[in-house]
């Protein structure tokens, strides 16, 4: 016969300080379990939004990043020239050759310098990216010395409002427009006009390239001849590749840092909800007894405190991603060390954290309570009836 | 006699004790570690020397500056010592064994570092070989290198397979210091620079500048910056404080993370111990009545509380600070050269135990107001 379930509700209710208590340890460690495989969730999304499936970056072989990247001329020519180029309406292939260099601006909130992207792009590259949408301003007009910036920057950094003006490369760059570009690392840059800014720089070579490729499956053919070309010394990536491992070890150490925290933090929680329990099971010693008594079976008994246990865990857990959930309207901003510039990301909330932080709030309670739900099942009858 | 009743009540319930006391160790012991994360973080900044400035672009570090700079550069007032550096970013191996390499001028380098100690035999070694290197004790170490082995490099920033000899393995004056470096000769780098890519010759990433009063740091910046004012690259200087700072304060939100967990973990070791105290209190509440109609004053029957809850919290915290040095020397040896220094500090040692102390006693509160507050009918009358 099984104990009613309400029997373990309503016990929890009983002793509602303890339960709250314990249930707010369980709550915080939840928080931060959710909280990081948020962030890294956040991180993913917005590097893995910045790259098209169906588009091919070029780097120098090598570089890693496209700021350490260096594609000359000639090779870009040999690149742009290949058959697997998608062409344009203007029947010009679909090729953007970018400059990107980081500058270092003041962060409004700190005042402290931090390193920003700057790329300089062609108005192909707004086609290649169409999640970049001016959404103030308008945009800057080839051959000037104007830039726009990413929603990002214009939330974080000082002097970079629509009219202001920034110095480097030894002239002043007039901020004419800001863009939205869907919550991708493009948020996080500054876009001018390519040829300027080769020329403010003193470059000769462009960083990267990116194309369109006119039937997606035919990156590996394209990658295998541009690698094979003596020629050249470049590789080639799915754009989406790239970015995703551009986050790579960001998004790893954020992983091993959370899990590191969650283990240790849930040691405390787990002994927090065994005492809980234990106390439980010691208070109710002859109420024990007097269950065993009415016919109720050892297996109730566990059943019984077991439930109990998990409905701790639960309530924690809830509380837990509820509280996780507000971190959604924060966003953070911090060096990516791979690409040496600063990037802005959110929290994400998926179904699949909310799952995983659940099971790990229900594991927490699970393991504090499975002692004390044993100890109090192998109590025997008449010892248990004479303690009360 | 109000001592050994407070540790005969803590004893009581050994179990549950225990588990507290366990569960306060867990965490002062995490908190401790993420301290000592954050530090070694700050390591670079804490043992920044007062009298070096560093000059670097005032765009930002990836544009270079001229070699011709040196020179004007030790001709300013009061600077007395000039060394270029550029960074590597070369990769032994595997990309995951990063360790920072620097090419330097290195006879004037390494007389600005007093603090890494060289033997002076290995040095003049290493000045006669190009293609010679200085590594950390910790690096060579950490791949079993010795003098005369040779390393190959795989070059990011500047393409190509590279070769160097450790010629000289140096080692930090005290344990602060950075020995997880790897130097070698700027010329080395510059001349085949010069045959493969003629155009990023002559060029050094950031100068490192010796100065003769470390007071006069920024009046010694500004002439600097102001000479190269309007010029294809201009400088910003700054103090190698200053300067390890800002690397700092571009993982700011990582540190401030961080920061933000390690009080989180005692928060919620609070609330487990404000919870142990509250049970151990309300099942006690008959005693706690007797006491007082015994003539005990409120204010003793409440300390009884707060003693047992500081006595659990003491002993827990003392085993987890106890633990941090060995848990901490593990975790340096696991993350290798991520962290230049990784000390356990005195401060560490000193938040930690008024953390377990402040636990304690905020444990207690409620039970002991509650206890001290009981009125003895009302208790004595109590089932726990």
């Amino acid at each position: 016969m099984r104990i009613p379930f309400s029997y373990s509700l309503r016990n929890l209710w009983a002793r509602r300080l303890t339960t709250a208590l314990t249930a707010a340890g369980l709550a915080l460690v939840v928080f931060v379990f959710a909280t990081v495989l948020m962030l890294e969730q956040g991180l993913r999304s917005t590097l893995v939004a910045t790259g098209a499936y169906d588009n091919v970056l070029v780097i120098r072989r090598s570089a890693g990043t496209e700021v350490q990247s260096a594609i000359d001329r000639t090779q870009a020519g040999v690149v742009e020239s290949q058959p697997e180029v998608s062409l344009g309406l203007d029947g010009q292939p679909l090729v953007s050759k970018e400059v990107l260099v980081l500058i270092s601006l003041p962060k409004r909130d700190s005042g402290s310098p931090s390193n920003v992207v700057i790329r300089g792009a062609t108005e192909r590259g707004l086609v290649l990216r169409p999640q970049v949408q001016i959404t103030q301003g308008r945009i800057w007009r080839p051959g000037s010395s104007e830039i726009v910036v990413g929603r990002s920057i214009a939330d974080r950094f000082e002097g970079v409002a629509i009219g202001q003006q920034l110095r480097f490369g030894m002239r002043d760059w007039t901020v004419v427009g800001i863009f939205d570009a869907g919550k991708s690392g493009f948020d996080s840059e500054i876009w001018g006009d390519a040829d300027q800014m080769m020329q403010a720089f003193r470059r000769v070579n462009f960083s990267s390239m990116v194309m369109r490729l006119n039937d997606p499956t035919a990156f590996d053919a394209l990658k295998a001849r541009l690698e094979a070309d003596p020629r050249l010394t470049v590789e080639a990536k799915r754009e989406k590749v790239f970015y995703e491992e551009q986050s790579e070890a960001l998004a790893r150490f954020i992983r091993y840092l959370g899990i590191t925290l969650s283990i240790i933090f849930s040691v405390g929680a787990i002994i927090g909800a065994m005492i809980t329990m234990y106390a439980s099971v010691a208070a109710r010693t002859g109420e024990i007894g007097t269950l065993r008594a009415l016919g109720f079976q050892r297996g109730s008994i566990l059943a019984a405190f077991l439930t109990e246990a998990l409905l701790l865990g639960a309530v924690g857990g809830g509380v837990g991603v509820a509280m996780a959930s507000s971190m959604q309207l924060i966003t953070v901003s911090t060096v990516n060390w791979q690409s040496f510039s600063e990037l802005a990301f959110s929290f994400d909330l998926t179904p699949k954290i909310i799952a995983s932080a659940m099971a790990f709030a229900i594991g927490m309670g699970l393991l504090g309570g499975v002692l004390p739900a044993a100890q109090a099942a192998r109590m025997k009858i008449v010892d248990s009836l004479r303690a009360a | 006699m109000f001592l050994k009743f407070i540790l005969r009540n803590a004893l009581r319930h050994r179990l549950r004790t225990s588990l507290t006391a366990l569960g306060i160790f867990v965490a002062i012991l995490a908190f401790g570690l993420l301290s000592t994360v954050i530090e070694a973080w700050f390591s670079g900044v804490n043992t920044a020397s007062s009298s070096r400035i560093i000059t670097r672009s005032s765009v930002s570090l990836v544009f270079p500056l001229p070699a011709t700079y040196r020179e004007k550069l030790r001709q300013v007032e009061g600077v007395t010592g000039v060394a270029g550096v550029n960074w590597f970013g070369g990769v032994y191996q595997e990309t995951k064994n990063f360790f920072p390499q620097f090419a330097v001028d290195p006879e004037d380098y390494f007389p600005l570092y007093p603090e890494y100690l060289i033997p002076e035999a290995d040095y003049k070694e290493f000045l006669r070989d190009r293609k010679g290197a200085i590594v950390g004790r910790k690096l060579a170490d950490t791949y079993g290198w010795r003098v005369g082995d040779v390393v190959p490099l795989k070059g990011m920033i500047y393409p190509g397979n590279w070769e160097f000899v450790v010629r000289a393995i140096y080692e930090g004056r005290d344990s602060k210091v950075d020995t997880s470096q790897f130097f070698f000769h700027w010329d080395y780098l510059n001349e085949r620079v010069k045959i493969l890519m003629p155009r990023r010759a002559n060029y050094y990433g950031l100068y490192v500048l010796g100065i003769a009063d470390p007071d006069r740091a920024a009046e010694t910046g500004r002439v600097i910056d102001a000479q190269f004012r309007n010029s294809l690259a201009e400088t910003l200087t700054e103090t190698e404080r200053a300067f390890q700072l800002s690397f700092v304060s571009m993982v700011e939100t990582l540190v401030v993370a961080i920061r933000v967990v390690s009080y989180l973990v005692i928060f919620i070791i609070m609330a487990v111990m404000a919870n142990t105290m509250a049970m151990s209190a309300r099942e006690r509440l008959s005693e706690y009545a007797t006491l007082k109609a015994l003539g005990f004053k409120p204010f003793s029957v409440g300390g009884l509380i707060v003693g047992e809850s500081m006595a659990i919290a003491l002993i827990g915290g003392a085993l987890g600070v106890i633990a941090t040095f060995p848990v901490a020397e593990m975790f340096r040896r696991l993350v290798g050269s991520l962290f230049p220094v990784f000390e356990v500090s005195q401060a560490t040692v000193m938040l930690q135990f008024v953390c377990a102390a402040v636990v304690g006693i905020v444990a207690a509160v409620i039970p002991s107001v509650r206890a001290a507050r009981v009125q003895i009918a009302a208790g004595l009358r109590a089932v726990a």
